[in-house]
């Protein structure tokens, strides 16, 4: 079963429905901790403010949870801020720490750009990550966001989307992966980078 | 670099699509969502609804539809037309809408925008603004335009922009209906004010509307009805010849 936590947070319906369509059949969208490490692979999303979205899980003890499940080695899946959460601050809401499962920070974007970084945009591959196996360099997804991730080590970043400048698009580790787009809002490219992941975690 | 968007919008009444459209093979051609799929397959970046039920049942229909759509859809789609409230635009966004547009209730109250920003980032607030051309500038009208209301557009969208919105959604009146193409010097001049994405609306009739769009004004993407509801240009094709003319576009092949 392959877990989305739930904490009031995110598009879980669209998630729900992308997973599915990328050979997902056992998907469940769950705040129960139990649920939650019992799974084959969990799924953090988030929508919104890095602070909001922080304190929600924290309330909720589900931060613990998911920090329990990294060092289970259950492959985790950050989307958007989700994926930011994965990280220690944010300037977005300085006074609310992320998980602090990656180091680095999330800063906002600058540059002579709008913001936020609104639409479709190429995602340039830099290091392989199996969960991306199915992504061809130089593909298409749709990002919607004013803030970005900036690991302590930059060999964390997978991939790399211009928007006034390079901006990580992806972070990944052994059984982690972290995007900034939303796959499950990217049309067949979203659904490939997501059967992957299915795929890499159905065993 | 960011691409550039092509976006389809559906007027939708009491959960039925209003126009009639050339998708004869479609099952249920008035069903907003196998017409927004369609949509999708062809290489839509995005998919506006436009709410237009007047009934004392639209919150109920306008959720219910947000939430088969977000089941069914690819791609990010926003729901728009008669949200007053940021309690009915958390509802919309919950049921699976990325994006909720406020319109004549932004105008009567510019916090509206700053509340819905607040519960789900400003990404998710766009600001529609509908604007007819005056002998000096432009001017923000509202209720289809048969109400003025005085505001400069373009001093407007800063406006609205400062109080929380994340896009604006721009409507020449004018234009709209008209496919006499957008109207450029409008969406150049909002365009420019803000450093928010811009969606230009209103006037499309053909491919060489949108060529003329992304190549002289600063806009992030073109809104079309009429111009593929009646199937005279085809999505995929639009975007094939936007790519050939030299503007970035998500190629359709990569779409569902």
């Amino acid at each position: 079963m392959i877990a989305i936590v739930d904490y009031g947070v995110g598009n879980l319906a669209s998630l729900d429905a992308a997973l599915r369509r990328a050979g997902a059949d056992d998907v469940r969208i769950t705040g129960s901790h139990v649920d939650l490490l019992a799974a084959k692979a969990v799924v953090l999303p988030g929508v919104g403010r890095f602070g909001h979205c922080a304190s929600e899980l924290r309330r909720l003890g589900l931060d613990v949870i998911v920090r329990i499940a990294r060092d289970r080695r259950i492959p985790l899946l950050g989307l958007c801020v989700g994926m930011q959460l994965f990280f220690d601050e944010s300037e977005e809401d300085p006074g609310t720490p992320g998980l602090g499962i990656c180091r680095g920070r999330v800063r906002r974007l600058g540059g002579d750009v709008r913001v936020p970084h609104t639409g479709w945009n190429q995602v340039r591959l830099l290091r392989p990550h199996p969960w991306l196996a199915g992504v061809p360099d130089g593909a298409y997804f749709y990002f919607v966001h004013s803030y970005a991730v900036e690991p302590v080590d930059a060999r964390a970043i997978v991939a790399s989307v211009d928007h006034g400048g390079p901006v990580t698009a992806a972070v990944g580790g052994d059984g982690l992966l972290g995007l900034q787009f939303h796959p499950e809002k990217s049309g067949a490219m979203g659904t490939s980078a997501l059967r992957s992941f299915v795929r890499a975690t159905a065993g | 670099m960011l691409a550039k968007r092509v976006i389809s919008c559906l007027d939708v009444r009491d959960g039925r699509v209003v126009k009639g459209t050339r998708f004869v093979d479609l099952r249920d051609a008035g069903d907003p969502v196998a017409l927004a799929s369609r949509y999708d397959r062809e290489g839509a970046d995005e998919v506006v609804f436009l709410d237009i039920t007047a009934t004392a049942e639209r919150r109920r229909t306008v959720i219910a539809l947000a939430r088969r759509v977000a089941r069914t859809l690819s791609i990010p789609f926003c729901v728009g037309g008669g949200i007053g409230s940021a309690d009915l635009a958390t509802a919309i966004l919950r049921a699976g809408a990325d994006k909720v547009a406020v319109n004549t209730a932004a105008v009567r109250r510019p916090a509206l925008l700053g509340e819905i920003a607040a519960r789900a980032g400003s990404q998710a607030a766009v600001l529609a603004i509908d604007a007819r051309r005056r002998d000096r500038g432009y001017e923000v009208v509202v209720e289809g335009g048969r109400i003025a209301t005085g505001l400069d557009a373009i001093a407007w969208a800063k406006e609205g922009v400062a109080a929380g919105a994340g896009e604006i959604l721009l409507t020449s009146i004018d234009r709209d209906g008209t496919r006499d193409g957008f109207d450029l010097e409008l969406t150049a001049r909002v365009a420019e004010a803000v450093r928010v994405p811009v969606i230009a609306s209103g006037g499309a009739g053909r491919v060489g509307d949108f060529v003329e769009l992304f190549a002289r004004t600063g806009s992030d993407a073109g809104l079309g009805a009429s111009i593929f509801h009646s199937g005279e240009v085809l999505v995929s094709d639009l975007k094939r010849e936007l790519a050939a003319r030299g503007v970035r576009v998500r190629p359709s092949t990569e779409a569902a």
